[in-house]
Formats: C-alpha cells, sequence, structure tokens
C-alpha cells in the first residue's frame, strides 16, 4: 500500500463552522470528493471530502438528529447530489439547498429507510 | 424569445442506457435548463453491510456495477485491508491492477460502442463491441465469469494466472490493437462523427473545476486528475502519465477514452513482463477494528470513493460507495443548458452515467 494511501486526515469541526471552512478551502483549490452520513447515537455524522493535488481531507460533523445544517451548495453546487440523498435515506434537515428535491431524488418506498422513526 | 416548453426526456430513452429523468426546457429546439431527476433503482446496497460479513460484502459491492465490478471489489477490499493491517502480496497487487486495466479496455469499448450507437453509426457500434467480446473471452478464460468475477478478496486475490495465460492475453490485446486503430481513424476523421461531436457539450477548464467534474469528463477539459498517479496496485510501476485533452468538448472526451484503450493495453504488457512470482493473497482472520478508511480508484468513469467504518466486529458499521457518475451529473446538467435538443443524448453519452452504481 502505498505511502499516500495511507494518509487518512479527519478533522473535526462545529456544525456552524461548516460553511467557512469550506469556502476557505474551495478558495485554496479544493474540491468536493464526497459526503456521506453514518447513523451514530448522537444523531448522524456526516463526512465532507475535499481534494487538492489526489490528498483527501475530511471534515467531521456530529449533528443532533433534530438539528437543521446549512446547505454546501452555495459554494460547491455539485453537492445538491449528497445532500439529496442524505435527506431522503437519512432525514438530515438542511437550509438553503440550491436544489432541494423535497425527498423525491430517491424513490424510495418508505422515508428515510437508512433511520426508520417507527 | 420563443415559447418555452419542457421535454420530459427518459428515465426509459433509446439512446439511454440507464434510467435518468431530465426535465428539458426548451426555447427554439435549444435547452435552456435541465433537471436531472434518479432514483428509480435505488437498491440500498449499502445498508446489507448490516446482514453481511465482511468478507462476504464484497460480493455485494461488486455487483454495484455490471462493468466496473471488479475495481468496486478491489476498493472495498482496499478499505477492510487499511483497517485490519493488511499487506497483500505484491503479485495480488500486479493481478489486480491487469483485471482493473482490462475492465477499463472492456468499458471504454463498450461506450465508444453505445457512442456510436447513439449518433446512428450501427456498423461502428457493432465493430466496437465485437473487439470488446474478446475482452469479456479473457475475463472468462481467467476468472471464469464475464461480467461479475468475484476474484478479487479481502487479503488479495482468488485465482492466479499462469505466464502461458498471461502472454496469449497480451498477444490477444496486441492483435485486437491493429483493429482498434481502424476504427480509431473513423472516429478521429469520419466527417460524421465529427459532425457530431466538435465543439458540442462544451465544458471549460473552469466549470470543470467549479462542478468537481471527474475521469475523463475532467481530463477532457484540461485537467491533470487521475487517481492512478497516487500510486495504488502498481501504476507507480508502470510509467503512467494520464491522458488529457483541452477542447472540453464531446470529441475531446471521446479522444480521451479512445488513447486510455492503448494506454491500458500498454500498462497491462508491461504488467506481465514485471509481475513476480509468489503468493496472492494473505490468510485474514478475526474482527475488523474500530477505526475508519477511505480509499479511491480510477475506474473507467473517473475517480470512485470507498469507505469503510469498522466496529470490532465480523460486521462493518458502515459502508460507503460514491461513483464517478456521481460528481459529473453535475457537468452533464451544466454542459446541456444551451445545447441544441438533438444533441442531448450525445451530451449525456459522453458523460458515460451509469445509474445503478449513482443509486447503488
Amino acid at each position: 500500500m502505498s505511502e499516500q494511501w495511507k494518509i487518512q486526515n479527519f478533522i473535526s469541526i462545529e456544525p456552524t463552522q461548516l460553511v467557512d471552512t469550506l469556502q476557505d478551502y474551495k478558495a485554496e483549490g479544493y474540491r468536493l470528493a464526497q459526503v456521506h452520513c453514518t447513523k451514530v447515537s448522537e444523531g448522524f455524522e456526516l463526512t465532507y471530502s475535499l481534494d487538492k493535488d489526489h490528498v483527501l481531507t475530511n471534515f467531521r460533523i456530529i449533528l443532533p438528529e433534530e438539528e437543521e445544517i446549512m446547505s454546501i451548495t452555495g459554494i460547491y453546487w455539485a453537492a445538491f447530489i449528497y445532500e439529496n440523498e442524505m435527506q431522503d435515506l437519512f432525514g438530515v434537515k438542511f437550509k438553503h439547498m440550491a436544489l432541494n428535491y423535497g425527498g423525491h431524488f430517491y424513490k424510495v418506498s418508505q422515508p428515510t429507510p437508512w433511520n426508520p422513526k417507527d | 424569445m420563443g415559447k418555452r416548453t419542457i421535454i420530459p426526456f427518459g428515465p426509459q430513452h433509446p439512446v439511454l442506457p440507464e434510467p435518468v429523468h431530465l426535465d428539458l426546457v426548451i426555447e427554439d429546439e435549444k435547452v435552456v435548463e435541465a433537471i436531472p431527476s434518479i432514483g428509480f433503482i435505488h437498491r440500498g446496497l449499502e445498508k446489507l453491510v448490516e446482514k453481511k460479513e465482511y468478507t462476504e460484502l464484497v460480493y455485494v459491492i461488486e455487483r454495484i456495477c455490471g462493468i466496473c465490478s471488479f475495481g468496486h471489489g478491489w476498493g472495498y477490499c482496499h478499505t477492510v485491508e487499511g483497517l485490519m493491517g493488511i499487506e497483500i502480496p505484491e503479485r495480488a497487487e500486479y493481478l489486480r491492477t491487469i483485471w482493473h486495466e482490462l475492465s477499463r479496455v472492456h468499458s471504454h469499448l463498450l461506450w465508444l460502442g453505445l457512442l456510436a450507437d447513439g449518433f446512428g453509426f450501427e456498423s461502428l457500434f457493432m465493430h466496437c463491441w465485437r473487439l470488446r467480446e474478446r475482452v469479456l473471452d479473457l475475463f472468462e478464460k481467467t476468472t471464469g465469469g464475464r461480467v461479475i468475477f468475484s476474484v478479487c478478496k479481502v487479503g488479495g486475490v482468488r485465482k492466479d494466472i499462469d505466464k502461458e495465460t498471461l502472454d496469449e492475453m497480451v498477444s490477444v490485446l496486441r492483435g485486437m490493437e491493429k483493429e482498434l486503430k481502424e476504427l480509431t481513424e473513423t472516429f478521429i476523421n469520419d466527417y460524421s462523427v465529427k459532425n457530431r461531436l466538435v465543439g458540442v457539450g462544451y465544458l471549460s477548464k473552469e466549470d470543470a473545476i467549479e462542478l468537481c467534474a471527474v475521469g475523463p469528463m475532467a481530463r477532457a477539459s484540461g485537467i491533470r486528475q487521475d487517481i492512478r498517479l497516487t500510486g495504488n496496485g502498481v501504476y507507480d510501476k508502470l510509467e503512467f502519465e494520464p491522458c488529457v485533452e483541452t477542447a472540453g468538448d464531446c470529441y475531446a472526451r471521446t479522444l480521451v477514452r479512445m488513447r486510455e484503450v492503448y494506454q491500458s493495453i500498454d500498462m497491462i504488457a508491461k504488467a506481465v513482463e514485471l509481475i513476480p512470482d509468489g503468493e496472492i493473497s494473505v490468510p485474514v482472520k478475526g474482527n475488523v477494528p474500530k477505526g475508519e478508511f477511505m480509499a479511491r480508484l480510477e475506474q473507467p468513469r473517473g475517480e470512485a470513493f470507498y469507505y469503510s467504518k469498522g466496529a470490532d466486529s465480523k460486521f462493518l458499521e458502515r459502508i460507503r460507495v460514491r461513483t464517478p457518475t456521481n460528481m459529473n451529473i453535475p457537468a452533464m446538467v451544466k454542459t446541456l443548458q444551451g445545447c441544441d435538443l438533438a444533441d442531448v443524448p450525445m451530451l449525456i453519452l459522453t458523460i458515460d452515467p451509469c445509474i445503478s452504481c449513482t443509486e447503488r
């Protein structure tokens, strides 16, 4: 395994720091590589991965389930796919999404199947 | 200003290999806006992490896609190997790289055929797929499968390829090259092909960066971005340099993929020359420890992302696969704005969309 592959950067930040942090990184030339969500006991664990020169930097946010988080589509428009996916599958709530499918991005047979309410 | 109308395009359409729906807002035959919608074939494969042990999960991950299935298996195995601190034998790294590049040849030939079919050049389509068939035969001979191979496992690979078969593989691929050159001539020089591709679907380098495009889509817009540069597998030993074009149109995206077919054949030949003798796997026992690991691969369609989270159990807590089409849909939407209605199929095809990958 190459040395570069062993680098696993995870930086914890507060939900309120997300937009400013990503804006700064974008200005430095980082591109959005992916966003994903994991259900944890405290709520949602969100991971935002940015790439520059083939090295990933990952920002980690713990978001209580009932709280909303600011959309990053104003910074990286391409994030609309991830945010709609997380909204549909987990029920993560985003504020000010540039393109919001209102829970119909994926045609699922029950709401938020990866975080069922029952 | 003409009257605006909305034309629903897909999810079932003759030029669409997979189900994506677009609402095309049209004004005088020009697309002014395109709103994509997917979600018709979401299978929830990542959720199966709760029901399959980490050694079994590779079979599920491979089934994310029928074209880049080997790479998905490799990417997933890499994350688990990273979590468990496993170093796989060098011969296994070579074999993984060979199969992965063979997948690229197969995927690009399939795509070139689909593109030819899309612009109505049926005989070109058939010749591309005729050549692709030989690659599938090589897969069948070396793995036993033509679509899903199941040769990648946590700790290495399941099957070895003997020297004679490796040499035969190179000889088949070199033989294909001669016929491929004739097809390349047609793709590059035929006036009807150029008519449909040159200057169509332009994506500037700035837009490709802004929209986070990956793979041939990004490289055709002048971005030197390729995860193989990070030296995963044995790419650092194969003198690899990404194929980059600067025109940013459908033609440039075709050129990138054509050049990559030749490049992959060269890399396979080089890997066959260098492959060492030895074991093809190491024994793997025990639980996956707590922790998380991310890995990326350059799939034929572009950068793919894999993530595993261990829970000191045989079951992982979370896996995540982000496929290249996920990152190229925004760029596709951008290039559709302002294009002629008749060019919509070409634009969609040149991102090489894989929706079943995207939705998992």
